[in-house]
């Protein structure tokens, strides 16, 4: 037996950084221990404050999941405020998380994930070459055409937010900026020119298409026809590797929802959790646990709302600044699998009852996204009633609770909020990563990402641990969310 | 390999200066850099090289093997707790990143601080200062972070503070390349450090709001399209940027998303002493005033410009969209 402990850090292509320690025995890993290693303490900031200046900080958590941030934070104080949001700003804000979170898709997919395969220690493979040629990192001809795609995608928030990131126009009762009817075009122009790009570039195909997609056989065989889409060539890459046997890890999955309909109605992507089944989510259910943390507080997990965020450097088994939340004790996986399994799309359905959740299917929910949304996107345009509110106003109450849960890119993000003398008295953050890379809980039972690496093989000539990377980056970790 | 080396440090901050760098247009950025002669040594989004060859890279640079023309931190650089730097590790290498970056800018021919976290200590810095965060060169407006106030690169620069939260594409893209024209020296710095470019601008140069604010006929709650300098908080008058003349993704600006400037360019900016969206005043009067503006002039033009402010700016002010539209002078076909 040959047993070698390895730090693994820093890794990049990831949002923030990040460090993962692996033990390998026998060639492959038989225990991860993951490490957040940057702290800077959002949630004592935040301590004090007025409540509305939750705006201004907490989108500056996050650069990659600013609006998500922001979103949350809005919701969390019309939570307080009991305050209705208008039609269009609700409209407006489904937007503009949506185009967050589809071009942080296209973001992991191209300058992120895809790279790893043009490492040159796949240079004997036969898809080798054309995969070099596209997604080389700096170099590949993909990325200047996926970033001027991005930039103009984007620009759907320099018309209804401002900038991105860290736009303010994301309020409680709505958003700022109220839309003229002829800047539905313009809006309507944007969405067309990115599905452009997805049907000629990331799939070849009609986004109908990729969205009619119900089985991994379909899937599979859909990836034969299509060999020159990008989707296609990963798919191939996926095939050639297993990517499906990569990267198990608990398949009990979390959503709080996305993208929120009319009148309290739901939403597009339902909230819930799944393992093997749906179930309601009890969000009373969710806890945070500090006991592989480096931080100070009682052991006994506690609900976000009576939780608090102390560092301590030195405290007893601490190996990482994230905490560990668990959803009635259990360790649960976010990210666009989990709002699409829990959702109930046959495809991320079959894949996940077929192999779980894993380094292929993570990827295929995340593509799949970018087909569902778009066309979503194009009806929001249209919906948008010129003449009537954006914003709502209501006055802020002096002592009252408030939650705001929604979903990143990348899971579940979840923001509460304890408004006392009319000032913020507590205010903790669980982001999505922090779910999906947790350390161990008081029970010893490791995070999502330290349940999906052992197992993972690690060839002797493989300096670089091609497969741990591609795991650890199949959940699109964004690090300075996940601790804050 | 020829071209102008820069190497791309994240510490604390939330990645959102990188983002925005994405963001470049016409062309890209990796174009933009290719044609510019600007050669990423390593980004934390865009290299491929991970863990070892990150720091085997780290120690080349600093063996002197690598030339390293400009060193580009985003994010604040993080001491705490108690000085010790562990609230950032560098991952993999088990050294505190301010101890990377002071050996890391001793090596460089110019050293960037991307970000108001960077420049000043920032976002990361706000509250009690939990993390202990500063600025590569400055500590909030104080001179002196983690490098002293006379530190100088070995190009004879002090940092190069590209502040704003988040920087916009192109202040960073104009900085790096003009640095590599060689068309950069000390007088292309204000006196916070911050390229000229941009800082000799206010925000409120191009506002689309001026006609409100010439009028006094403001915004009272958000959405609506008056000047928001009276109530909701808007620093614009005062702060140093050129965003109202050089678009943010495309077409916007914070004015233009409807919401306040809160003056992101400047030290400071994460603690106004006030909720950001509120305007404080003394006697009904903003107790900041546009830049160069005697209080007395303020005053006076501002009861003038109150009491003349058209029906139509006064209506559309405390609207969401313009309910008056400007009278027509061209009476066309009324012969």
């Amino acid at each position: 037996m040959t047993q070698k402990r390895i730090l693994i850090g820093p890794f990049n292509r990831v949002e923030g950084d990040l460090e993962v320690d692996v033990a390998i025995v026998d060639g492959h890993v038989s225990d991860a221990r993951v490490n957040s290693p940057l702290f800077r303490g959002f949630e004592q900031i935040l301590q004090g404050k007025d409540p509305r200046d939750a705006l201004v900080y907490t989108p500056r958590i996050c650069g990659i999941c600013s609006v998500a941030q922001s979103v949350a934070a809005a919701m969390a104080i019309a939570d307080a405020q009991k305050i209705e949001v208008a039609r269009n700003g609700r409209l407006a804000t489904n937007i503009i998380l949506a185009t967050e979170n589809l071009a942080d898709h296209l973001t992991h997919f191209y300058l992120f994930f895809m790279p790893d395969f043009a490492r040159d220690y796949y240079r004997p493979q036969a898809w080798f070459g054309d995969t070099e040629a596209r997604f080389k990192a700096q170099r590949g001809s993909a990325a200047p055409a996926m970033l001027q795609a991005r930039a103009a995608f984007l620009n759907i928030t320099g018309i209804l937010a401002g900038k991105w990131p860290h736009s303010m126009s994301l309020q409680p009762g709505g958003s700022t900026r109220a839309v003229a009817p002829q800047e539905r075009i313009r809006l309507l122009a944007l969405l067309g020119q990115f599905r452009q790009f997805l049907q000629t570039t990331l799939f070849g195909d009609s986004l109908d298409n990729i969205a009619a997609l119900n089985s991994r056989e379909a899937l599979y065989r859909w990836a034969e026809a299509h060999p020159d889409s990008d989707f296609g060539r990963f798919l191939h890459i996926a095939g050639a590797l297993s990517l499906h046997t990569l990267g198990r890890a608990t398949d009990r999955f979390l959503s709080y929802g996305a993208y929120a309909l009319d009148d309290g109605a739901g939403h597009v992507f339902s909230r819930g959790s799944f393992d093997g089944r749906v179930q309601a989510l009890d969000t009373a259910a969710i806890s945070e646990d500090i006991s592989h943390s480096w931080m100070d507080g009682p052991a006994q997990q506690s609900h976000p709302f009576d939780s608090d965020t102390r560092p301590g450097a030195d405290a007893g088994k601490g190996y990482t600044w994230c905490k560990a939340p668990r959803l009635a004790g259990k360790v649960m996986e976010c990210g666009a699998i989990a709002r699409q399994v829990v959702h109930g799309h046959p495809l991320i359905r079959d894949l996940v009852a077929q192999h779980g959740g894993n380094v292929e299917s993570r990827i295929v929910a995340r593509m799949l996204e970018l087909a569902l949304l778009v066309p979503q996107m194009e009806n929001w345009v249209r919906e948008l009633r010129a003449g009537e509110a954006f914003c709502n106003q209501a006055p802020l109450p002096d002592d009252a609770d408030g939650a705001g849960l929604t979903e990143a890119a990348r899971g579940s993000l979840g923001h509460w909020l304890r408004i006392r003398d009319g000032r913020i008295h507590n205010y903790q953050i669980i982001a999505p990563t922090t779910w999906n890379f947790s350390p161990r809980d008081a029970q010893g039972t490791p995070g999502a990402l330290e349940q999906a690496l052992p197992g993972t093989p690690v060839a002797d000539d493989d300096e670089q641990r091609v497969n741990v990377q591609h795991v650890v980056r199949s959940f699109d970790p964004c690090m300075v969310c996940t601790v804050h | 390999m020829s071209g102008f080396n820069v190497l791309w440090l994240q510490s604390g901050g939330c990645g959102g200066c990188s983002m925005s760098l994405l963001n470049a247009q016409s062309p890209d950025l990796i174009s933009l850099f290719e044609q510019s002669g600007i050669n990423l040594l390593w980004h934390p989004s865009l290299s491929e090289q991970s863990a070892d060859e990150v720091s085997t890279l780290l120690q080349a640079i600093l063996d002197g093997d690598i030339a390293l023309h400009a060193l580009c931190l985003e994010g604040s650089v993080m001491r705490g707790p108690a000085g010790t730097g562990r609230f950032h590790i560098m991952a993999g290498t088990g050294k505190p990143m301010m101890h990377w970056l002071r050996e890391l800018a001793d090596v460089a021919d110019y050293t960037l601080a991307i970000g108001s976290c960077a420049a000043f200590g920032g976002i990361t810095a706000a509250g009690d200062n939990p993390g202990e965060a500063c600025g590569l060169q400055f500590n909030g407006a104080v001179a002196g972070g983690l490098l002293d106030e006379h530190w100088l690169s070995r190009q004879g620069l002090p940092v190069i503070n590209v502040a704003g939260c988040p920087t916009h594409p192109d202040w960073v893209t104009e900085t790096l390349i003009s640095l590599a024209m060689q068309e950069f020296d000390q007088t292309s710095l204000d006196n916070l450090n911050r390229p000229r470019f941009y800082t000799d601008n206010l925000v409120h140069h191009g506002c689309p709001r001026n006609e409100y604010y010439e009028y006094k006929a403001s915004a009272v709650v958000p959405s609506d399209l008056g000047c928001m300098m009276e109530n909701m908080g808007c620093l614009g008058t005062q702060a140093q940027a050129d965003c109202n003349i050089r678009p943010w993704n495309g077409s916007g600006s914070c004015l233009k998303g409807g919401y306040a400037c809160i003056n992101c360019t400047a030290p400071g900016f994460e603690e106004p002493g006030h909720p950001f969206t509120e305007t404080p005043k003394v006697a009904g009067i903003p107790v900041g005033l546009p830049t160069d503006m005697p209080k007395a002039w303020f005053v006076a033009l501002a009861s003038l410009a109150k009491a003349a402010t058209p029906a139509r700016l006064r209506e559309n002010a405390i609207a969401d969209h313009i309910v008056v539209p400007p009278e027509s002078k061209d009476k066309r076909g009324q012969s």
